[in-house]
């Protein structure tokens, strides 16, 4: 009963329109990347990957300045995953975060929460990649 | 060609993303943990690396790539200095990335003031 009225009053997305948008955003993304790639290991004379860090720096120097105009949360509400799953999102987060704080100050505020959001993605990726790398080390000796 | 295997590796990541924030309940936080594991699992018989080589930058850009740098920095680390190695190498190749964004974040936090 409950549930039937509040699947009746809640606003109704258009999901399609949602994926296509984070489908043509996220190939953007991608193309930039790999745009960025081949740019630098031009100019700077470089293998391309190390020209990969160089690209994932400038991205996330973009999406923190972005974010800092107050760009990006507008843009990230209409394009969803296309940017959330990007490397952009994770600079987002730990911008957003350290923003929202600065008023508590330098250590209590800015430096015990700045990885608020973005420390889930750091303590999954380095516990999954220990057991995964150690399944790796003792059944294939990292030969593969 | 490359152009558009990334074009197409990352809008992929990206639809499969958005998916699963529209028809389940997760939020923003746990699609990126989910793919962050997702790409360390994927390297265990090296089938990242085989998208890397396809997609070029496109499959350097999104989160997944994240984990697959982690693993990848711990095992070319064991190689060389055995079981610790996993521990001591496991940074080695997102170090770059995770300095710059607490470096440009912390920086720019004192320049601009929130916006709301």
């Amino acid at each position: 009963m409950y549930k039937s009225l509040v699947n009746k009053h809640k606003p109704k997305e258009d999901y399609l329109k949602n994926e296509v948008i984070a489908f043509i955003v996220g190939g953007l993304m991608g193309i930039i990347a790999q745009a960025l790639i081949d740019i630098y290991s031009y100019i700077l004379n470089i293998p391309s990957k190390d020209a990969s860090t160089f690209m994932i720096v400038t991205l996330i120097f973009i999406g923190c300045l972005l974010t800092c105009l107050g760009f990006f949360d507008n843009i990230v509400k209409k394009c969803g995953a296309g940017l959330i799953v990007p490397i952009t999102g994770f600079a987002h987060s730990m911008m957003s975060a350290a923003l929202d704080f600065r008023k508590e100050g330098m250590i209590n505020g800015i430096g015990a929460n700045m990885f608020k959001l973005a420390g889930s993605v750091i303590v999954f990726g380095v516990v999954s990649a220990y057991i995964f790398g150690l399944i790796r080390y003792l059944f294939f000796g990292g030969a593969i | 060609m490359i152009y558009f295997n990334a074009f197409i590796f990352c809008a992929v990541v990206c639809l499969i993303g958005q998916i699963i924030l529209d028809h389940t309940s997760l939020t923003a936080g746990h699609v990126t943990t989910i793919f962050v594991v997702t790409g360390a699992f994927l390297d265990i018989f090296s089938i990242y690396d085989k998208f890397v080589l396809y997609a070029g930058g496109g499959a350097c850009v999104p989160i997944t790539s994240f984990g697959h740098s982690l693993i990848h920095g711990a095992i070319e680390s064991a190689k060389n200095n055995g079981f610790i190695g996993l521990l001591m190498g496991m940074f080695d190749l997102t170090a770059s990335g995770i300095t710059a964004a607490i470096v440009f974040s912390f920086i720019l936090s004192f320049i601009f003031k929130p916006k709301d």
